[in-house]
């Protein structure tokens, strides 16, 4: 299963929109929580519209348009999104105003947008396309679950373009609450050396990554979603290890074949502890890099990082400061492995290869 | 590529807190709609629902959970659910190796129900920040595989109330290629202040029991449960002397890009869910025995689910019913509630009554089945329409 990057649209904190000058400096933050760097959605998006859009639903709106453009493609053959916690925006509205309100004074407006399919729905409306359309809403693996639909649906008609996604939004309700249960650092000023901390959470991110993936190879692809799988609670650490290595022989390749292994490493001494281990085991001599310090973290952050994998294999440059070990690439990278775990519950490989 | 089929079911709706029991319902026409009970909110006694009676720790007990106050009522009712289907499809031939079974579930508001209790506190301290994790949608699907043992591929699906047809089907795509021996697939969804309220603001709520397909029609109820089926090849059904439920001949997706939560005047995305469902199937719409109809009691749905059933079927239109008068619509469990009738149908050859007709919708052909019936059953279509356009049908086959 496997299916080729055809076009991107992603919009990070990072200036990922215009893709010319990647890597670009990295952008810094100076407190525990990146935000995007919105475009000008003008160019994708009617201003009657814009007033009673999200800006998830903007994001996501114009990051898939972006990626339309960028593939030429102009009607996906299904429109497959992966986010976490959805549109976070419209339910907190709504949901703030039955608990004010005592259930009464209400409109509809934010109920009917704060359906988790509310991006791949809009998407089609606005396209006009009647096709395959799914939403997966699985905690930091929905990106992953996503990515396998569409490699099963390449597999069965490789002719298929499919707009594919991962996004999620961060609000401002969202950051409090998940930092009054100790999601984000408190003992951090920046993005810059998220690893350094010895203390638990990481930094607050959000993003909408988009790509177009068919099965037909053409020069001007960026790259291959070479596979993807996700596991749930391993009971031991052999069994992780087990689970990667066969993830990468049953592709045909050895360990050493992985040219750069990008992790979830997010900070948190605890989860940080499950990469550390996995990679003493398995890729003790292979460059290892994480990212979360440019994106946050988030459910879908992976889909950020196969933004970053993409970009590293078309363009052969990287950022300098995504290394966790001494080793970088000393030729080209032709396989890159991306892991994300989150908490030792849901674990994801995706394997990304040059065309 | 090999056939899928149906191995086992479990359910737990208003009408029933198993398969039995809510065989018996349909065919005692006995619904399970009334005043809410159970769900704290200030439209008791004014609107109905289809409540499953039983508290949060009844639930827990039930389902051999000791922490009820850790788990929403979204995980309680999957977990009931699914530990039938999986009891009655895995367990019970001494299938202990699950090592390469998934679980598919899906669910609209995961954990909406805590939510919704304790938002102010969780904006405020951390009294309830144990909670908070459930919020998400994926927090009943990993309960359901802690409490089942599962560790393999856990997925969850959200296309409002189209949900859990996708989760079947998708289901089925892992079997065809190979990367699941087993699917557990289904949803679940808790009735909430947050829908009750959502579907009221759009003036979709009946204020009186609900009745599909019926001219005088003026909206829905809505329900809460849970359903999962097992889906397996079928030689791997057969390798274990199982009791095939029935063959998963055919499933589409398609979306009705026309608006967030109207159907196109004409029923697009119903009309080509059923017919990609058919399509795959191989049969003809001579064949179809049965039509177990989204039918949610929505002037706008039941409408133009009708239009895409004549389009289709017109003019020997088989057999339809809406069973939703019955368990009220479950938002994302509906279509895998809705397809244990349609295999309850098969198996039992009756066709379950859409109850509360009388009088045909003037731009529609026909009218829905009145009475219980015992009828020839091979082949059944159910639908799933749900907001943002997402449409899905299946095609369930007798074995």
């Amino acid at each position: 299963m496997e299916a080729y990057i055809r076009g991107i649209g992603n919009i990070s904190p990072q200036n990922s929109w215009d893709n010319a000058d990647f890597p670009g400096e990295t952008v810094l933050y100076d407190n525990n929580r990146l935000k995007c760097i919105e475009p000008d959605y003008k160019e994708f998006i009617k201003p009657i519209q814009m007033r009673r859009m999200s800006r998830t639903l903007k994001m996501g709106v114009a990051a898939a348009g972006k990626c339309l453009r960028d593939a030429k493609v102009e009607m996906p053959d299904a429109i497959i999104v992966g986010t976490g916690l959805g549109m976070m925006q419209d339910t907190e509205k709504f949901l703030t105003a039955i608990i004010d309100n005592d259930e009464k004074f209400l409109t509809p407006t934010s109920f009917i947008q704060s359906t988790h399919n509310t991006v791949g729905a809009h998407i089609a409306v606005m396209l006009k396309c009647n096709k395959y359309n799914l939403t997966y809403v699985h905690d930091s693996i929905s990106f992953e679950e996503a990515l396998l639909d569409s490699l099963i649906r390449i597999k069965e008609d490789h002719s298929e373009k499919i707009l594919l996604a991962g996004i999620d939004e961060l609000t401002d309700d969202y950051f409090t609450i998940a930092n009054n249960v100790g999601f984000w650092k408190k003992d951090i000023n920046g993005n810059t050396d998220l690893l350094n901390h010895n203390s638990s959470g990481s930094i607050a991110g959000e993003g909408a990554s988009f790509f177009i993936v068919s099965g037909e190879e053409q020069p001007d692809n960026y790259a291959r979603f070479a596979g993807v799988d996700i596991f749930y609670k391993p009971t031991s650490d052999d069994e992780t290890e087990n689970f990667i290595r066969e993830f990468i022989n049953s592709r045909g390749l050895e360990l050493q074949d992985i040219d750069l292994v990008i992790t979830g490493m997010n900070g948190d001494m605890v989860g940080d502890n499950v990469y550390k281990r996995m990679q003493k085991r398995l890729f003790d001599k292979t460059p290892t890099a994480y990212y979360k310090h440019l994106c946050g973290e988030y459910y879908t952050s992976s889909a950020f990082a196969a933004w970053l994998g993409v970009m590293i294999l078309k363009t052969q440059r990287y950022p300098d400061d995504i290394f966790i070990n001494d080793h970088k690439p000393s030729g080209p990278v032709n396989n890159i492995l991306i892991y994300n775990q989150n908490n030792n519950t849901n674990h994801a490989l995706t394997l990304l290869s040059a065309c | 590529m090999s056939r899928v089929v149906v191995t086992g079911m479990g359910i737990i709706t208003a009408i029933g807190n198993n398969v039995a029991e809510n065989l018996e319902s349909l065919k005692n026409r006995k619904h399970g709609v009334g005043p809410i009970l159970y769900l704290e909110t200030s439209h008791k006694g004014e609107i109905p629902a289809a409540e499953i009676k039983f508290s949060n720790a009844e639930l827990a007990s039930m389902s051999g959970i000791d922490k009820s106050e850790l788990y929403t009522r979204t995980a309680l009712l999957g977990l009931i659910a699914a530990q039938e289907a999986f009891d009655s499809g895995i367990g019970k031939y001494g299938i202990s190796d699950t090592k390469r079974t998934a679980l598919i579930s899906s669910t609209t508001v995961g954990g909406m129900d805590k939510t919704e209790k304790y938002y102010r506190d969780y904006l405020n301290n951390d009294k309830y920040s144990h909670f908070v994790h459930t919020h998400n949608c994926s927090d009943s699907s990993m309960k359901i595989c802690d409490h089942l043992g599962l560790r393999h591929k856990n997925i969850t699906i959200s296309t409002a109330c189209s949900s859990s047809l996708n989760a079947i089907s998708f289901g089925a795509r892992l079997i065809k290629h190979g990367l699941a021996d087993r699917v557990i697939a289904g949803g679940t969804d808790a009735l909430t202040k947050f829908t009750l309220n959502g579907f009221n603001t759009l003036m979709i709520l009946d204020k009186e029991h609900c009745r599909p397909m019926d001219a005088s029609r003026t909206g829905l109820n809505l329900g809460e449960g849970a359903a999962y089926i097992v889906l397996e090849a079928e030689e791997e059904a057969r390798n274990h002397g199982k009791d095939i439920l029935c063959e998963l001949k055919g499933y589409a997706n398609a979306n009705d890009a026309y608006h967030q939560t109207a159907s196109s005047p004409d029923g697009y995305g119903p009309y080509l869910s059923m017919k990609g469902a058919l399509d795959m199937s191989g049969l003809e719409p001579s064949q179809i025995s049965y039509i177990n109809a989204h039918g949610t009691g929505t002037d706008n749905n039941d409408l133009t689910e009708g239009l895409a059933i004549d389009r289709i079927f017109g003019p020997d239109i088989p057999p339809v019913s809406s069973t939703k008068p019955y368990t009220g619509h479950t938002l994302a469990a509906a279509g895998v509630v809705d397809t244990i009738f349609s295999i309850l149908a098969i198996r039992e050859q009756l066709l379950f009554p859409n109850l509360n007709f009388r009088q045909r919708i003037e731009e529609i052909s026909f009218e829905p089945i009145k009475e219980l019936k015992p009828a020839k059953i091979d082949h059944v279509i159910t639908n799933s329409f749900g907001f943002g356009g997402n449409d899905s049908s299946l095609v369930l086959s007798k074995y």
